[in-house]
Order: C-alpha cells, then structure tokens, then sequence
C-alpha cells in the first residue's frame, strides 16, 4: 500500500473507514480519540462566497495539524456559507469534517434531513448546539427558530443513530453513523449547574464535548475536579477551547462584547505589559495548552484562532501535544507521485529514451 | 483616554446601553427590546416564585391531587368542556406567577418554579453557555437568567434532582392547551389501567 497514511480508506481519501468494534462513527477523530492519542480540532472560518476554492484554501493551512476541522453553522448568527455545505466539500477532499448544527435556524424536520444528508457525504462528527441569539449577529430581525435545544438535539441525532428511527417513529432504511458532540461551557454562571449539565449532555448522547475560550485555568481545574468525581470522564472525550488573542484590546473587547467568554485580568495584564501583543497572546495560548493537557480528563484542545487561522499550526507545534504524531495530511498517494515526476522529466528534460536505454537503467 | 481607567471600575457596555445611547427617547425606535420583552416588563413575581419555589412545590402537588379527585366531575361534564374556562383561569394563574408562555406542557417542577419558556431560546434543559458573568441573560442584558434562577430554586426544593433530567422537545401541537387538564387526564389513565392490571392479576389468580 504506498503511500497510505494511517486512518485512510485505501478505495478513495473521500470515503468512510472501515468500521472498528466498539466505534459508532466511520470517521477519523473518533478513532484518534479512543486510541488515547491527544486530539487537536480546530475552526473553519466560513467564507462568504460560492467559491469551493475559498473552503479548500482555508482548509489547507491546517493539513498535517490537526485531525479534524469544525464546520461552524452560521456562528454569532452571522451568514456564511453553510454547515453542510463546508462539509461536503472537505469531506470530497479527504477532510474530517465536524458539522454544527445549531437549533437557530431550523426547526426539527430540517435538522433531521441535515444530519442524514450530511451522514450521506461522509460527514461522521456532529456537533450539536443551541446556537447564538438572533440579536447577536447581522440580521438582528431574523426569526429565532430554537424548536429543538442542544439537550433534544443530541438525543434526536442519537435515537437516528442507534434506534434507526425518525423523533416521530418512523424507520430509517439506512441509518446514520455519527460520533456526537456537544459544548460546554465551564465559566458562565449558574457555576455549580455546569458540571450536571455536562451529564446530562452524556445522558442526552454526547461522545465528545468542545469548551468555550479556555483563559482561566485554575476555574477549569475546578471543574473538570467536579467532572471526574461525578465520573464523566469515563464516558466522554473533552477538548479544551484555547486561542490566540491579537492585543490586550481585542480581549476586552471579546470581554464586554461576546457573552459567555470568561478573560481574567491576569491575562489582559500580560498582554498590556508586553512589547509584540500578537506574538505574546500566541504564548499565552501556547503556556494555556501546556497546562491544560496535563489535567486528567482533558482529551484534546479545540484550537480556535478566528481569523488568526495561520498561528494554528505554529501553536500546535509549539506546544507539542501531538507529541511527534501527524495527523492525516492531504497529500498526493506516492504512487501519483511517482507517475507525476516520471512525466514531468518526459516533459521538461530534453531527452530521448529508447527502449533500450530504459531497459538498461531499470537494473 | 481608556487606558487611564481600569477595566473592572469601567461599567460593562451591553447591547441595550448602546442602543439606548443611540437612540433618544424622543426617536421612533421599537426595536430595542425583544418582542418576547416587551410583553412583561418586569419579572418581580416570577423571581418570588422561584424564591418560594419549595412551598410551591408543596402546593401544586396538593393542587394536582384536588385536580385527580375531580377527574369524575371533569370527566362528567367532558374535558373538551372545561378546557376552555379551565385554561382561562391556568393561564391567567400561572401567567401572574410564572410568566407563563402557555406551552401547554408544564414542568415547573423540574425547573426550580422557574418557567423556561421565557429563556429567549427557550431552553428546557439548561442554560446556554452565553450566560453573563452577572448571571444575566445574554439576549435580554438586565433580565436574570432564567436557568440560574431555575438552579437556584431547584436546589431549595424536595426533588433538586429533577432538573437533571433531560427533557423532550415541546411539542407546539400543545401550545394553548391546559396542562393542568392534561395531567390530569394522563394521572387517571394510569390509575385506570393500574387498576385494571391489578384486578386481572386479582381474578387470574382467583381463577388458578
């Protein structure tokens, strides 16, 4: 098998892999997760455009970094090119996609199609969310849909996954193969409900859950102390959400402005005081990523570097959590590659070969 | 001029100061608030409700049991009969105590007696994680989180533990429909057929 990299179908890099006992997706990410390998996520930023190349270019900074790539679904109810859009075009490319799917903006007999069409196109990570509010993004005067909650939602793709069947009953011929997501936010008030929450998520089916910006450590620490005395690191992968931060003014502004991201003093304190804010706020997430691999029950990071997209492979390698490993990487199979130079000299180089000369070189 | 003020002295700017700053009062503006907002303007008794959320815990599992020792009159008169009267008084009731969105599948009880239908995304299984740090709702910047409220009243309550469970998608087919009557119905149901149960188990046995 030349050049076949680990988790890769050998018929084709667009088709699902082969199903392994005790999986319940056909995908990448949750093979990298249970073998105990730490995983790294990271964020598409969604183009505004109907050009596929915007996707597969955004899509190329991070190859070899990381193993799996979120399709945000319309996120801080802005628009953008689709979910299930971004996912049929990364899944043709190789790529493993995890959609999100968030309750805003459709009701449940949409979302139901989404997953199995989304299943269809090989999409095997679904993250299911709540979604932003309507006032928060650039059509304030949209009508919030929210039919279902991230609770239902999470249940709903589970009884399609493992009962075969509609919310109304009805029978699925085939049905979808997914590992589910949820998110989490450990920093947001009511503090002492969170933990509980992220059980009911479990119960709800949840496989892997992503946190919100992770900036204060020791309040993660707390609650991830909470989470594994309530034992739901047994039955649930949690990545951290960590990220760069451009300047000391960007994080009060994400501060005062983006409810739900929790930045302590220390941090804007740090990034005041220094002399390249960009580059400090890389280290910053860098020194976070350190400290929170080493927490027992983190099983990843989730790195979200909005518009900062090229600093992802910097701070995955900096930070050494893959620890030598390199996730799939879309790559030309060698064998391609070997057809490919052999034309190239055909073409350029001025030579003629016989035959004879070929049989010569060949031993 | 910022940097001489430290960040914490500084009050937050919200959503509604920024529009309020914008706008006088004298400008046509309607679309400051949401309009879930705009219908109750304050929640003063809501949050009682959820202050008092055990001793009305206490009172609704006695009302639900005076409501099922009156099934044969509500049966007699027919249910399709009392709906109306009966759901012009529930939602007058429960919209004074709770804000009560009338969705018409109650489950104040595994929320704190706080009603989750006034959460502008009207979550029934816990808050979202936009949550303030002041414990405010992300959407409605001066209103309480409906879900701290609920975490708070659930805790003062016999059953705390209910909130823990996930709940099931509303069903809009309910919407302004008693859930008072309903239970009801659903309670004497399951009586019914628990009686049903036991007196064929009684006659089979007899029988043997």
């Amino acid at each position: 098998m030349i050049g076949r990299q680990r988790d890769e179908n050998p018929a084709g890099i667009h088709l699902p892999l082969e199903p392994l006992p005790g999986h319940t997706s056909r995908g990448r990410l949750e093979r990298v997760l249970r073998r105990g390998e730490f995983a790294v996520t990271t964020e598409l930023n969604p183009p505004d455009s109907a050009d596929p190349e915007d996707v597969y270019n955004r899509a190329k900074i991070f190859d070899g970094w990381v193993d799996a790539i979120n399709a945000v679904d319309a996120s801080g109810a802005n628009c953008h090119m689709s979910s299930v859009g971004i996912c049929a075009l990364l899944t043709r490319m190789g790529y493993a996609p995890i959609m999100q799917i968030a309750c805003r903006d459709k009701n449940r007999i949409a979302i139901q199609g989404d997953v199995l069409g989304g299943a269809a196109m090989g999409v095997a990570n679904m993250l299911c969310l709540t979604g932003d509010g309507v006032q928060a993004g650039d059509q304030p005067g949209a009508k919030p849909v929210f039919d279902l909650d991230c609770m239902s939602l999470l249940e709903t793709c589970r009884i399609m996954r493992d009962n075969g069947k509609f919310l109304s009953g009805r029978k699925l011929t085939t049905p979808p193969q997914l590992f589910l997501g949820a998110a989490i936010n450990p920093f947001a008030p009511p503090i002492d409900f969170r933990p509980h929450r992220l059980g009911k998520k479990i119960a709800a089916g949840a496989q892997f859950v992503q946190s919100q910006y992770c900036f204060d450590v020791p309040m993660f620490r707390t609650y991830m102390q909470k989470v594994r005395d309530l034992g739901y690191t047994e039955k649930c992968f949690i990545l951290v959400g960590v990220g760069p931060l451009a300047s000391a003014k960007t994080a009060k502004w994400i501060r005062s402005n983006v409810p739900g991201i929790h930045i302590p003093d220390s941090v804007i304190k740090r990034l005041e005081g220094a002399q390249d804010q960009k580059k400090e706020g890389k280290q910053l997430c860098i020194d976070i990523i350190n400290e929170v691999k080493e927490i027992s029950g983190v099983s990843g990071v989730h790195v979200m570097a909005y518009r900062q997209e090229e600093y992802v492979a910097e701070i995955v390698d900096e930070s050494g959590v893959l620890k030598g490993r390199q996730p799939w990487k879309r790559e030309i199979r060698r064998d391609d590659q070997l057809v490919a130079d052999r034309l190239d000299s055909i073409l350029h180089d001025d030579i003629t070969e016989t035959q004879v000369d070929m049989v010569k070189t060949a031993h | 001029m910022s940097e001489t003020i430290p960040a914490k002295e500084r009050p937050a700017v919200t959503q509604a100061t920024l529009v309020k700053k914008a706008a006088p009062k004298s400008d046509y503006k309607p679309a400051d608030v949401s309009p879930q907002r705009r219908v109750q303007r304050s929640f003063a008794v809501r949050l009682w409700s959820v202050r008092h959320s055990r001793l009305l815990e206490w009172f609704y599992a006695k009302f639900a049991d005076m409501f099922l020792l009156l099934h044969p009159l509500w049966k007699g008169i027919g249910y399709g009969r009392v709906e109306g009267p009966i759901k012009f008084v529930e939602k007058r009731v429960k919209g004074f105590m709770f804000d009560c969105r009338m969705c018409g599948q109650c489950i104040l009880s595994s929320t704190g007696m706080s009603c989750p239908m006034n959460c502008p995304k009207q979550l029934r299984n816990g808050p979202c994680g936009g949550v303030r740090a002041n414990g405010n709702c992300e959407v409605e910047p001066d209103m309480p989180c409906v879900w701290v409220k609920a975490w708070e009243g659930s805790q003062n309550m016999v059953h705390s533990d209910r909130i823990l469970t996930v709940q099931k998608p509303v069903d809009q087919s309910l919407r302004e429909t008693s859930a008072w009557l309903r239970v009801t119905a659903q309670a004497a149901t399951a009586r019914e057929a628990a009686a049903a149960a036991k007196n064929e188990a009684a006659s089979t046995g007899a029988s043997a």
